[in-house]
């Protein structure tokens, strides 16, 4: 299990063939990789900034990775979140899980992202052309991390 | 018994402020009552904030936890990562 927060960017294919390296017991390999979009709540948004909260962010995603690994047979994981100013299509967090098979690889990541978004202490702030603003919680993040708990 | 309370985002921006130790007075034993005492105290933000969420030691926590002296305490907004 590996969780980084880190200011720089990741190699996204470098972090992939670290994770898998060697271990032949992996026959799935599945990974999620968000971005940075130019347009939230019809504003473009040139610049955004994440701020965290440190100490309690790295307890939070290994707690979601470790409730991961309760509920499916998963073996290696990996969540890097990134902090600090972004810029349309950086990369923001790679969350990426490897099992036998790739049904629970995908649900696990499924899951992890899920989580990260309602319970990891991450905040957006957006620069509009109306100037910046704290992105506010979705009710659609609230739903699909509720779902799991069903 | 004093404690330290951290403040995130809008609400670190609203007071200018990303922590302060806070002496609580007799009385103030919980996350509620720790909230209500610093509205009264300057943070009006905290009564008004939507859906505030809280944080003891790094741990989510809800209006009813217990604080001891040494607690971090942090409030902040819904988070927003990923």
């Amino acid at each position: 299990m590996t969780v980084r927060v880190q200011e720089a960017d990741f190699d996204l294919g470098a972090e992939l063939a670290a994770l898998r390296a060697g271990d032949t017991r992996i026959g799935a390999l599945a990974s999620f990789v968000g971005l940075v979009r130019d347009l939230n709540d019809g504003s473009a948004v040139s610049e955004m900034t994440l701020e965290h909260y440190p100490g309690m962010t790295e307890k939070a995603l290994e707690a979601i990775v470790v409730e991961a690994k309760t509920r499916w047979d998963i073996y290696g994981t990996l969540v890097i979140h990134r902090v600090g100013p972004l810029k349309p299509c950086d990369q923001i967090v790679l969350v990426a899980v490897t099992s036998a098979h790739r049904g629970e690889a995908f649900a696990a990541c499924e899951f992890i992202m899920d989580y990260l978004k309602t319970r990891a202490p991450f905040w957006k702030r957006e620069a509009t052309p109306d100037g910046a603003r704290w992105v506010d919680a979705r009710e659609s993040d609230d739903s699909a991390a509720t779902r799991w708990q069903q | 018994m004093s404690i330290k309370v951290l403040y995130f985002a809008g609400l670190r921006e609203e007071f200018g402020c990303a922590g302060e130790s806070v002496d609580l007075p007799d009385g103030v034993a919980n996350v509620a009552a720790l909230r209500d005492h610093l509205v009264a105290n300057g943070r009006g933000a905290l009564a008004t904030a939507k859906n505030l969420r809280c944080a003891v030691n790094q741990e989510m926590a809800s209006a009813d936890a217990v604080l001891k002296a040494g607690d971090e305490v942090a409030f902040f907004p819904p988070v927003t990562g990923g």
